[in-house]
Formats: structure tokens, sequence, C-alpha cells
């Protein structure tokens, strides 16, 4: 740069610059080994899944390959009359292709997704063109089933053209694009997703909501008492942290179903009528009242660490300068437990909105979640990439609330312990 | 000036029931005054304070202030300005707000709030740090803030809890006397609780020497360190060299207490006959090398250490059978003679070696 600066040279005469890269590089390559394990074990499964998960998302090659030459075919035709024997012909080359590979049936899995009645038709299809003659498909191919002879079917199959697409998100929103290619909501009476993305939200929100109105009482508890009594309820809270999901979320079947325990209390007292018993499991309820119990420690134990730096002396200061109890705790603990407060209710708000085992197990049909859902295309359907895009849309949602809530409170207010 | 502006009436207080670690305190402080209580940890200082200030209750025996019974009036309706250990500035709150908030609360309104705060930021020479978070404050500077935002509602009696323990030497020392100033340019009255002794004596009226739950001695520093009246406070405060004997004689204010074979003349202070154990208190620099015969205690000894401190030296002497005994020698030229192993000569007064209770 200027001429005026001058290189700081040590005693031999290399630039110390040079020099301290030099000493410093050993370190560098040792720490660098050290998290090197951790590095590729976060990037086998971690980021490759993702990536994985977001490419089966968009991925649409397998009817692409299947029917390379229709779909070279139908570039030229506009989608208004039905195709010219041209693609007929091509269409028949490639489906005996894969008649002969025995993977029609997938084919007409895949068309299927995009327009019911492709199982039927192929089928039929496959049975008749063992005795086609040569030459004027178009004929013969309608003659199969009339339709074949839609030119609605035939567009359906033109849809599914591109390798890529993102008719499984849309799918994951109740949209689809309709024949002129504009992106419309399905039928009300057909809109499953939103629902849950909706009742997903809320049951989230509420959990979270719960948790942190029981949990910070009890933090406050734990950073304030004696030694020997916090200890005790620490692992009270902790308990539960210890003991396996499942048999927690089935005790609390126990406890919540219409004979359990929680009931026969109930009508013990007189609260409600023995032939009145509410319905306290699969539905939301029972969610609601599961979940919270479950992801109460991971409000608990942030707060906890926030509120264990906070000194008493600083509620005293604010007594003692003239505040009521309530206005120092408002204007002087309470502000000082927000990055507490932060960390655990976004905790609390990403492992809920995730939450899928004790949806399943005690929420019922009004009770289930997103994951459940993913759950079901998992294992049910076998459309993983239904599935995928549902994941990456539950994963950029909990990135959108991050960010939301850097830009409200700043991530670096975080603290979890 | 009211004498009684604070007063303690026969406090006891048990945090267990089972041990008391304040007993029977009777203790009144004047209005404008600064008093401190001084005493080792676990002394019941701090508890004193606390009840002061509200934070914990008296088992027994009633607290006024201003003639009031305050036991059961919460903190925040005290009125009483207490500044913290670790200074207890609220951390999310700019020193502004921080000096503020005692104000707010009392819905002062927002011009005359300003100049409040403007005030008491100059008394501890803060102008200009007003926007300033306390985390970007020095140590001494958080001392300041905490001192101003006692002051700043403009309460009649100030607590504070050993404030400038944190502080290092040199810094802890500039502000005592800045506190001290502050003490007596607004004159409010002021509770102190140290267990560092030079603090006291630098900064007080009146100081409470506090031990085992007990008002040892009440009394000006001077008094204090001159006349300590049980060995306690002779040996908590200052140095001191002692003599454990018993009394074989009293008469016209002097006594006389036998000590390993020879008897010393004494000054009566808590023995009142014949064959009572006593300990005999003499400060350091009392006693003097090369003595005149003047001096009623003239006893040779043998100097087992020499420590220079640049302005004095002290000489540990063995004398009378005790090999503890110090001496401060002023540096001049005639004391150059002093030499380990040498016998000397040392003497004293009689009314400055204090007999006090044996224990």
């Amino acid at each position: 740069m200027s001429s005026e600066t001058q290189q700081i040279l040590t005693t031999d005469g290399i630039p110390l610059e040079v020099s301290l890269k030099k000493a410093e590089r050993r370190n560098k390559i040792k720490a660098f080994l050290l998290v090197a394990p951790l590095l590729l074990f976060l990037i086998i499964t971690y980021v490759f899944p993702i990536g994985d998960m977001l490419l089966r998302s968009v991925d649409d090659k397998m009817v692409t390959e299947m029917l390379p030459k229709t779909f070279k075919a139908m570039e030229k035709w506009d989608g208004k009359e039905l195709p010219e024997e041209e693609v007929f012909a091509a269409f028949h080359e490639d489906f005996i292709k894969l008649v002969e590979e025995k993977r029609e049936g997938k084919l007409s899995t895949q068309l299927n997704y995009t327009k019911n009645g492709f199982k039927s038709i192929i089928k039929k299809l496959r049975r008749k063109s063992k005795n086609f003659e040569e030459g004027n498909y178009k004929e013969q191919i309608m003659a199969v089933h009339k339709r074949w002879a839609n030119v609605e079917y035939w567009n359906a199959i033109k849809r599914r053209a591109p390798a890529i697409t993102g008719q499984k998100y849309l799918k994951g929103m109740d949209m689809y694009k309709n024949e002129t290619g504009k992106i419309v909501s399905v039928s009300e009476d057909r809109r499953i997703h939103r629902i849950l993305w909706l009742r997903t939200l809320e049951i989230a929100f509420f959990v979270t909501l719960f948790c942190f109105l029981m949990a910070y009482p009890i933090a406050h508890l734990l950073a304030t008492l004696p030694m020997k009594y916090s200890n005790l309820l620490m692992i009270c809270v902790l308990l539960p942290f210890w003991t396996s999901l499942l048999v927690r979320t089935a005790s609390w079947m126990i406890l919540l179903q219409q004979q359990g325990v929680v009931n026969d209390f109930f009508v013990g007292i007189g609260l409600v009528a023995d032939d009145a018993r509410p319905e306290m499991m699969y539905n939301k309820t029972g969610t609601y009242v599961a979940m919270t119990q479950i992801l109460l420690p991971f409000m608990v134990l942030p707060l906890y660490s926030v509120m264990k730096t906070i000194s008493p002396s600083l509620m005293r200061a604010g007594k003692s300068l003239g505040g009521t109890p309530i206005v120092a705790f408002w204007k002087v603990y309470f502000p000082l437990t927000i990055p507490g407060i932060g960390a655990g209710c976004l905790l609390c708000f990403i492992l809920a909105i995730g939450y899928y085992i004790t949806p399943a197990l005690v929420g019922g049909a009004s009770g289930t979640l997103i994951s459940n859902q993913i759950a079901f295309h998992m294992k049910s359907t076998l459309d993983w990439s239904f599935a995928s895009a549902m994941g990456l849309m539950l994963l950029t949602g909990v990135l959108a609330i991050y960010w939301v809530y850097n830009k409200l409170v700043g991530i670096d207010n975080i603290k979890l312990g | 000036m009211n004498k009684e502006f604070v007063k303690f009436d026969k406090v006891d207080k048990s945090y267990d029931g089972k041990i008391l670690v304040v007993k029977d305190l009777q203790l009144d402080i004047e209005e404008g005054e600064f008093v401190t209580m001084l005493g080792p940890s676990g002394s019941g200082k701090t508890t004193c304070l606390m009840m002061l200030a509200g934070f914990e209750t008296p088992t027994h025996g009633e607290i006024y202030l201003n003639g009031r019974a305050i036991s059961s009036i919460p903190p925040h309706k005290r009125g009483i300005g207490m500044v913290f250990q670790n200074y207890a500035l609220f951390p999310h709150m700019t020193v502004y707000e921080n000096l503020a908030f005692p104000l707010r609360v009392r819905k002062i309104p927002k011009d005359e709030a300003d100049k409040k705060i403007d005030k008491a930021l100059s008394m501890v020479s803060l102008q200009g740090f007003a926007d300033r978070m306390p985390g970007q404050l020095s140590g001494g500077q958080q001392q300041r803030v905490a001192v101003a935002r006692s002051l700043v509602f403009d309460p009649q009696l100030v607590l504070m809890d050993e404030p400038l323990g944190a502080l290092d030497k040199n810094l802890r020392e500039s502000m005592q006397y800045e506190i001290k100033h502050i003490h007596e340019s607004i004159g409010v009255t002021v509770v102190y609780v140290t267990h560092d002794q030079s603090e006291a004596l630098t900064m007080s009226n009146r100081i409470a020497v506090f031990n085992d739950g007990k008002v040892q001695q009440l009394s000006s520093p001077d008094e204090l360190y001159e006349k300590p009246v049980n060995s306690f406070v002779a040996e908590f405060i200052g140095e001191n060299n002692t003599f454990a004997g018993e009394v074989s004689d009293i008469s016209g204010g002097k006594c006389k207490v036998k000590i390993a074979n020879t008897e010393i003349l004494a000054n009566p202070i808590s023995v009142k006959g014949k064959g009572e154990k006593t300990k005999i208190s003499l400060r350091p620099e009392r006693a003097l090398i090369n003595p005149s015969d003047k001096m009623d205690n003239i006893h040779s000894g043998k100097i087992e250490e020499v420590i220079y401190h640049g302005d004095h030296t002290r000489v540990r002497i063995d004398v009378l059978g005790n090999n503890q005994f110090i001496l401060k020698v002023p540096n001049s030229s005639a004391n150059m003679d002093i030499k380990l192993g040498k016998d000397i000569k040392i003497g004293w007064n009689s009314d400055d070696a204090r007999a006090l209770d044996p224990k």
C-alpha cells in the first residue's frame, strides 16, 4: 500500500507475517484434525441426507427416463387436440421396451399420481399390445380404452416430461398446476395439508406457551432454593428425561383414557357424571397434555441456567430503590431472563413442530401433526418424494422462525447454559 | 439533630432457631452520622444491615427509623438507599436508566428527574456517562454509579454493604475519601459495613465493632484505637502486643500484673481485684527503645527479627517470655544500631498498657 508502511522483519530477516503464519500452521492443522471426525460425521449424517431429500423432493426423472422417445415426439405437440401418429408410435416403442423390462407397473403408479385412472388402462394396454400390428398405432391404442382417446390423459403424460418438478411442494400446500399451467388450490373438501400445517403451528405454539407458563416458576424456584432442595427438585425435573419417551406417552394414555385415573378422579370428586366422562385422549387435549409434559424440561433447563446467573442482590436493589416486588420483578428480573425465555421457547417450538410419537399415540384423528402425515407417506403410500418435500417445507418453516427470532430478539441473546 | 435517628432496640436474630446471629443488639445512630459496622465475617454486621434495609426481619426486638418502628414496613417503602457489595447495577439498563429507576417508581416528573440525575452524576464525577451500559464501565466507575443511584432519590439514610470490596487497593483508598466527602457535603446518614479496619478508621464518625453477634465497642476511631475496652477490640483493631498474667495488686488507678516471675505496671480497665487473670494490651508504637527514666516499665529483651519497611523498621523482640513483641522504630540516624541478636532496653508508660479481660 503506501510506501510508508514498513514491513516488520523478525531477527532472521523473515517477514513477521510469514513467520506468524508458519508458527500457527501446526496448531491450525492440529485443531482441524481434532474436529475432522465430527465434521465428517456431520457431512455424512446431516448434509448428505438433507441434500438427498432436496433432490428427491423435486426429482421427477423416473417418468422422463421411461418415456424418452414419447417426450421427444411430444415437443411439437400443442396439447389442444389429440397428438399425431408420430407420438403414438414413439409411445408404443417406449412402452414395449418397458414391458420387456417389466417396468410398466411403475409407470402406471407414477402416472396415476398425476391423474387418476392410468392404472387400469396401462394394464389393459399391456395385454392388448401383444397383438398389435405394425403401423397405425394411434388407432390401435385408442381402441384399447376410451381414455386413451381422451386428450386430458395425454396432457397428463406431457406434464411429467420435465426432470424437475415442484408439484410435490404444491401438493403439500393443497395446490396443483392445472391443465393450463396455472397454480390453483384443490377443492375445499380435499384440503387436508393446510389444516395439518395450521394445526401443527397451533399445537406447537400452545405447547410452547404452556411450557413457558409452567417452567418459569419452577426454574425460578430451582435457581433460588438452597442447594439441598434444589438438587431434589432438579432430579424431579430431569427424571422424565431419563425415562423412555414411549413409556411416558403410554403412561399418559393410562391416565387420560375415559376409564383412566384422571377421569376416575373427576368422577370421584363429583366434578363430572360417570356417564359423561370427558374425552381427554385421541384428540387435541391429549396431544397438549402429553407434549407439554414431555417438552417441559427443554424449557426449564435454559431458563434455570439463565436465572442462576442473576444475582439476588439485583431484586433487592430494585426493592430498596422503591420498586414494589412486582415492579422489581417486571423491570429488573424479567428482562434479564429474556435470553433464557428465547432459548427455551425456540427449543420447545422447534421440537414441538416436528413431534411425531406422542401425537401419533395420543393424538387420534384431530390431534395428529404434519410429521405424522410425513411418516404416513414414508411408510404407507411410499411416496418418498412427497414426504421429502413436506420435510423440507417443515425445515424451511423452522429456519424462518429462527430468522424472525434473530430479527426480533437477536440470536446472540440466546443462552442455553 | 436527632440522636436516635436509627435505633436498634434489643434486637435478636436467628436463622435456624438454634444459634443467635445477633444478640440483644442495642445501637443508636445520630442523624447525619457516618457509622461503620466493623467485624470479622460471621459476626452479624451484614445481618444487622439487612434487617435495617428490610430484607431480614428481627426475631425479637424492634428497629426504629426516625422514631418509627419499621419491622413491618416492606423494603420498598422504607426509603433507604443502599449500595450493594457487587454494585447490583441493572445490567440491561444504561447508567441514566439505572439512576432513573428510583425516581420513576416515585413518579417524579421527567425534567425534575433529569436534574436530580445530573446532580447525582456530577457528585460522583461521572457526567457524560449517562448513556453507557454498566458493562462498559470499569469497577470504580460502576461503584460510583451505585453510590449515585443510592443517593439520587434523596434518602435520609444510605446503607453500604462492603461497597469497596471488589476494587483494587489504590482505587479503594481514593473511593474511601470520595465517599467520605460526599457524606460531608450532603449530610446524609450513612451506615457502612466492612471488615477492613483501615477503611473503617478512615471514613467513620463512629465505629461499631461486632463480634459474635454483639457490639463490642461503639466509639470514635481514635478512641477505638487508643482505648479499646476489651481484648477482642484491642486485637482486631491495629497491631497489638499482649502479655497474659495475673493481677497481684491494684491501687491508685494502677495495677501490678505478675508475668513470668516479674511484675509490670498496667492501667486496670476491666480488672477489679487481686488474683484476677488478665491480658495486657500495648500498641507497638507506644513502646520505645532506649527509654527515658520517666517511664515506669523498663525491661530488657533480645532482638529476634528486623524487618525494614522504609519509613520505619519493625523489630521483633523476646521480652518477658513473649517472643512476639513487636516494636515500630522510626527510621532516623539515631536508631541505626538495631542488629539481630542484640540485647536492648525497652520501656513504656503504664497508662498505655491496658489490662483487659483474659479472653
